[in-house]
């Protein structure tokens, strides 16, 4: 059971404090969509082995969403950050390129 | 008026630790900007401050706890409740904010002697010997949400008003004499 | 069966020879003493046999002292309290202790049962495998027998009437094991100002040092171990950082150091009013495993017998309970270790009456020591054969380097001492990924410290020192665990010889005697005729074969196996590897892991503020989500349906009242509160006046409904939004996913003050002159339309007013606060007895709701549906550019004409169709089964109507109205027609009273 960091109330807290959201950094595809882009918005999912950027919702605590940037496998976690922005920002960009210098990008 | 009931009626139950339900209490939700100046010139209102992150402090027979980055509750007695919404309703009526009279909404119970926080140990995913003095905490015990700080002589936790009963029974059930942790 | 083993008359440092207790083994009184195992106890009074083995059926004593053992596991407890699989070897003995022996019948001494190890030669590797994949006839013919044979002990049948709790805890160091390692790890970080746990097993601290040094004499600083323990102890126990717990199992090591543990607190006193065991949920900055490490057995010929023991638990009997498995024992071995048994025997006045070494010139001074005291020592020698059936009765002596067959000697004995090398324990390091790494000198795998399991910082969560780290020397030991390393004193020892099999040269009959898997009967031969099939994964061989998965999970016999399959397929050890370890380490009970979530208190259960009036009634409840609402209020002897009955025509009639209050609330506040709306319902909510209400959809953003519910515009800028029941809390957590992670720069506050309210809905032609008789407020037709809301003091109270109706009556719903929403209730009950006002419970609420052709969220949606399925497309903004679910709505599947939709039904024979109809259609479908073309959503018997409805999603079903088509319930069919779910009152007449 992993355990993460609340970067609004700072609370490290385990996973039964929070709910899960899924892959961060979705763009939201409206109602003049194609069936193409909006099929990849609802369905399409990354699911890297490797470092996956994910949503979580301190559900048992602030209530605040937030993003885990962590290793599939390794469960080792770089570091979390405000829901409220459309892209991680550079300093943990940098931090996971250290660890994995062949990492592909969060995009 | 008179005919108005807590969930528990003000039940009690001595164990390990003394759990008592503390009846009716005033709660008021505070929704807004927390940098705002507005708001702490209506907090400066009732002698309160804004508390900083996860701070529970109290003036008088008041006590302003720190629930989110934009959201704090205000205990105070029963009857001050309605008032006090509308003063700081009125206060914050230029901002965006919002005051609502959640009095209703939960139950307080209060975990009082030496042993208090294991009450707790067997509940929360918390660390509890180091929680300060002054911390809300918001976390779960067992399967409902609850939130709990220090004050003289134990603990005091608020959980929601409809699982009254059922965090009556886990309390009882962690606090039963002879089951201490330590 | 009994041999008169007495206890020895002195020694037993665990036990406390000044009290006496008993307990019973299958009847019999067992005398043991406080500090007893039931093994140790049992082994005093001369019961070696403890146990049946799971296949064959063959008898067995314990072969081990501790958590490893896999033969001897008893039921202990009668009835409700009965638990079973216990290994004697763990359980401590207790006045009054009831203990019965497992799988055997009749008795223990005699199991007719065991006719199975007569046809074991027909029982090979694989056997169940191959009998169940062999078709129905087999299946029907074998299993049943083999059900009844092939067991461990019964599960109770009663509930449980112990209680469990859980427990969290946060240190900076948690080390498992309190042997010498643990301990001086625990000083180490103790000292240096850490927050430190001790978790030991055992009720006892010092391990396996303070045991050997009974027959090595080593010393630790110059003290002997169990004074260095003492102190160590002492030490330990005066620091404030330092938490030390015996009788706690460390069972699972986690992701991201979460450590699971077991603390047996009132085992040994049933009925006492404590928690039997409490499972305590650890984080750590870091776990030290301390566990020691696990001795092997040997494979040879009835290494199975009871009698046949490690020499280590020989030894552990020995000292730490002056119980001996017998008076003349044999000791086999490959390592000096043994010759610690054979000092403490000899000491004991135990005669030795032969080593058996299977290296070619053992000399350590281990060695010497025992041959100085005259003990025969035959090196290169082995066991052809063990003697007797139920006991050991004697060996017959053969060199190893042979195939056994020439007997050299028969030595009479009555038990023997076994070691083939220790193994680590690894299962911690491993249950997290932690790798190992085979050394080839010591003959073990340990862990790989370059390779350990990571926590969430990508560094070290786990360290393994002492034994468990493969430093199996008491020096190297204490010096693995702390930098400051106490002077130790230990005799050095010559390297093993790893030995998997002898004799070296054993034909197939022989190997077939060779058990592997004590418990489940896994021998030499199984592993070899699993190779050979072309098993030769360790993981396909393990559940081929079944090695390594009873209960105790392979601890004697995973590295032997593995050993053995290497051989087979002629590869080095570390070519084959190990099978997973998985957690727990042993077994843990169901009711540790439920912990509190029992009875009363098994889920949180929601109450309303009328809970208990509606209690007292003696309403028939129907849970609802966590909440719980009254179904009906039957009457004395009354059945549901009457009282439904009567509860709907009370409505129709006159006037009812429901207890609304856990309907969601959500209050929505903001300049941006309508755009947000907007987005959030399907229909237009930023245009709803002030003082108006709207029923409103809520997609998800695939398109399917997930929520419906009234909306009040309070407000300016503050709506209040009713949901379901069930609904409200996701709802709320919905609404802030959206405001918190795609429109948060959108000024909106939400808040889900549910709980805050009591809410009464009072509805029925009656419903306003009870409303009136309160007074307060004006609520009539003028100034409180249909779908308007008004605040003001009903009665006195502080109160909202809704004017809605879920049905198709004059329905108001008044909310007050919580504290004051029994006062309401009871205030209504009394103004409506002058109009024979009638609680009614959420049966009577869908009845009526479905007569009106109302949907309901969970009966007409299951997640699949879109409101177009409904005929809800009125709620659906045109005039809205964007809202969740719009453009999945445009999807080529939800805008075909061929979806089910929502439609009434009439059976022709005024029946009520079972709710699980479903309407066949011609022809089958790619799968092969009936084609189908719809089911019913709801249905009931309607009272008002005297007559069933239902409602149901029928392919085109609005283009089929009076069309009859045939519905299927469980084989029989039921001809209904279609027709317009609005069942009665279709023009609205009553509402707008």
């Amino acid at each position: 059971m992993l355990r993460l960091t609340c970067p609004h109330c700072g609370v490290t807290a385990e996973e039964t404090e929070l709910t899960p959201g899924g892959e961060a950094h979705l763009r939201r595809a409206g109602p003049d969509a194609t069936d193409a882009e909006f099929e990849s918005y609802l369905f399409a999912r990354k699911n890297p082995k490797g470092v996956v950027f994910e949503r979580w919702r301190h559900a048992h605590g602030c209530g605040k969403w937030f993003i885990a940037a962590r290793h599939s496998v390794s469960w080792q976690v770089f570091g979390t950050y405000p829901a409220q922005t459309t892209e991680p920002p550079a300093d943990l960009i940098e931090t996971i390129r250290a660890a994995i210098p062949t990492w592909e990008g969060w995009q | 008026m008179s005919d108005m009931v807590s969930a528990l009626n003000g039940a009690r139950f001595e164990g390990f630790a003394e759990i008592t339900e503390t009846g009716l209490c005033g709660m008021v939700q505070i929704r807004a900007d927390l940098a705002s100046a507005g708001l702490a010139q209506a907090l400066g209102g009732l002698g309160l401050s804004v508390p900083g992150r996860r701070a529970i402090l109290s003036a008088g027979d008041l006590e302003l706890g720190w629930m989110s980055p934009d959201e704090l509750m205000l205990f105070c007695p029963r009857d001050r409740a309605a008032a006090i919404t509308q003063q700081l309703a009125q206060a914050l009526g230029g901002e965006h904010a919002m005051v609502l009279d959640v009095s209703d909404a939960r139950v307080r119970f209060s975990i009082r002697g030496e042993k208090a926080d294991q009450v707790l140990m067997k509940l929360c995913p918390v660390d509890l010997p180091t929680l300060p003095q002054g911390e809300i905490r918001r976390t779960r015990a067992a399967q409902t949400a609850v939130a709990f700080w220090r004050v003289d002589g134990g603990l005091d936790l608020i959980a929601f008003r409809s699982v009254a009963g059922y965090v009556m029974g886990l309390l009882k059930h962690s606090a039963r004499p002879g089951a201490e942790l330590f | 069966m009994t041999r008169r083993i007495t206890r020895l008359d002195r020694g037993g440092r665990l036990i406390d020879r000044a009290r006496d207790i008993t307990f019973c083994f299958d009847g019999r009184r067992i005398p043991a003493h406080p500090g007893d195992t039931l093994a140790s106890a049992l082994l005093g009074a001369g019961h070696v046999l403890q146990g049946r083995s799971f296949k064959y059926h063959r008898p067995r004593g314990p072969v081990a002292a501790g958590a490893e053992e896999p033969n001897a596991l008893v039921t202990l407890g009668g009835r409700a309290r009965m638990e079973p699989d216990l290994r004697t070897t763990t359980t401590e003995a207790f006045d009054g202790a009831e203990a019965r022996s497992q799988n055997r019948w009749p008795g223990l001494g005699l199991d007719l049962l065991a006719i199975n190890d007569r046809l074991s030669a027909f029982m090979p590797a694989g056997f169940y495998y191959k009998t169940f994949m062999a078709g129905r006839s087999w299946e029907k013919l074998f299993e049943p027998i083999i059900r009844r044979s092939a067991g461990l002990g019964p599960a109770p049948t009663e509930a449980d009437p112990d209680s469990y709790e859980q427990a969290y805890a946060f240190a900076d160091v948690i080390i498992v094991g309190g042997g010498v390692a643990g301990l001086a790890a625990a000083l180490e970080h103790g000292r240096a100002g850490a927050r430190v746990w001790v978790l030991e097993q055992t009720p006892h601290w010092g391990g396996r040092a303070v045991v050997d040094a009974e027959a090595d004499g080593a010393t630790i600083d110059g003290l002997a171990p169990e004074a260095w323990v003492k102190a160590a102890l002492a030490e330990l126990e005066a620091l404030p950082n330092v938490t030390l717990r015996t009788r706690m199992l460390a069972a699972g090591l986690h992701d991201h150091a979460h450590l699971i543990a077991l603390e047996s607190v009132a085992d040994t006193t049933p009925g006492a009013d404590l928690p039997r065991q409490r499972l305590w949920r650890m984080r750590a900055g870091k776990v030290i495993v301390a566990a020691g490490a696990l001795e092997r057995p040997l494979s040879f010929p009835g290494n199975d017998r009871p009698g046949v023991m490690l020499a280590s638990a020989v030894r552990d009997y020995i000292v730490n309970w002056a119980v001996s498995p017998g008076k003349r024992i044999v000791i086999l071995t490959n390592n000096d270790d043994a010759y610690r048994t054979a000092l403490v025997a000899l000491d004991a006045g135990i005669a030795i009456p032969a080593i058996l070494d299977l290296r070619k010139t053992p000399n350590g001074p281990l060695v010497q020591a025992v041959r100085d005291r005259g003990v025969r020592i035959l090196p290169g020698h082995s066991i052809a054969k063990v003697l007797g059936s139920k006991q050991v009765k004697g060996i017959a002596l053969c060199r190893h380097e042979s195939r056994g067959e020439a007997w050299l000697e028969r030595i009479p004995c009555d038990a023997v001492a076994m070691s083939g090398g220790w193994s680590p324990t690894v299962h911690l390091w491993s249950h997290c990924g932690g790798k190992l790494a085979w050394d080839t000198e010591a003959a073990f795998f340990a862990p790989d410290p370059d390779k350990p399991p990571l926590g969430a910082d990508g560094k070290a969560m786990a360290q393994c020192v002492g034994a468990a780290a493969g430093a199996l020397r008491l020096d190297a030991c204490l010096a693995s665990a702390m930098s400051a390393a106490p002077q130790v004193e230990t005799p050095a020892e010559e390297p093993i010889q790893p030995v998997w099999v002898t004799p070296a040269e054993a034909g197939p009959h022989l190997r077939a005697k060779m058990w592997l898997d004590f418990q489940n009967d896994v021998k030499v031969s199984d592993i070899q005729l699993a190779a050979r099939e072309g098993y030769q994964s360790v993981e396909h061989a393990k559940r081929y074969t079944t090695l390594g998965m009873a209960t105790d999970q392979g601890k004697l016999s995973n590295i032997n196996g593995l050993a053995i399959l290497s051989q087979a397929l002629d590869q080095p050890i570390p070519a084959t590897g190990t099978t997973t370890f998985r957690p727990p380490y042993t077994p843990i009970g169901f009711g540790a892991i439920a912990g509190e979530a029992r009875g009363e208190i098994f889920q949180p259960l929601r109450r309303t503020a009328m809970d208990a009036w509606h209690e007292d009634q003696g309403a028939h409840w129907e849970p609802v989500g966590q909440w719980r609402r009254p179904y009906c209020y039957p009457g004395k002897a009354e059945p549901h349906s009457a009282a439904i009955e009567r509860e709907v025509l009370a409505v129709r009639n006159s006037v009812g009242m429901l207890d609304a209050s856990t309907l969601g609330k959500i209050i929505v506040k903001g300049p941006d509160a309508g755009r947000f709306l907007d987005m959030i319902y399907t229909n237009m909510m930023s245009t709803l006046a002030v003082g108006k209400c709207r029923y409103g959809l809520m997609c998800s953003e695939n398109g399917f409904l997930m929520d419906d519910g009234v909306v009040a515009r309070l407000s300016e800028d503050t709506w209040l939004c009713h949901t379901t029941t069930g609904g409200a809390e996701a709802i709320h957590a919905h609404m802030e996913d959206w405001l918190q992670c795609e429109w948060w720069d959108w000024k909106v506050w939400t808040a889900n003050v549910t709980e805050a309210y009591a809410q009464v809905a009072v509805a029925g032609p009656n419903a306003r002159k009870v409303l009136e008789a309160l007074g307060g407020v004006d609520v009539s037709r003028e100034a409180l339309p249909h779908m308007s809301w008004t605040a003001g003091p009903l009665g006195g109270f502080d109160a909202r007013i809704y004017r809605i109706s879920f049905s198709g009556e004059l329905g108001f719903e008044i909310a007050v606060p919580t504290s004051q929403g029994m006062a309401l209730w009871s205030r209504l009950l009394e103004a409506g007895k002058a109009f024979d006002i009638r609680p009614y419970g959420t049966e009577a609420l869908h009845v009526l709701r479905a007569e009106k052709g109302f949907i309901m969220i969970g009966d007409e949606t299951d997640g699949t549906v879109i409101p177009q399925d409904l005929g809800l497309n009125w709620a659906l903004s045109k005039k809205k550019a964007d809202f969740l679910g719009k453009r999945a709505h445009q999807r080529s599947f939800m805008a075909s004409p061929d979806r089910w939709k929502l439609v009434g039904l009439e059976s022709l024979d005024g029946s009520v169709i079972p709710e699980c109809a479903i309407a066949p259609a011609p022809g089958e479908n790619a799968n092969r089964q009936r084609n189908t073309q719809g089911r019913i959503t709801s249905s009931y018997y309607s009272p008002t109507l005297k007559r069933g409805i239902a409602m149901g999603l029928v392919h085109n079903g609005p283009d089929r109205m009076g069309e009859e088509i045939i519905f299927n319930a469980d084989g029989k069919e039921v001809t209904a027609r279609i027709v317009s779910p609005v069942f009665y009152d279709p023009k609205g007449e009553k509402l707008d009273v």
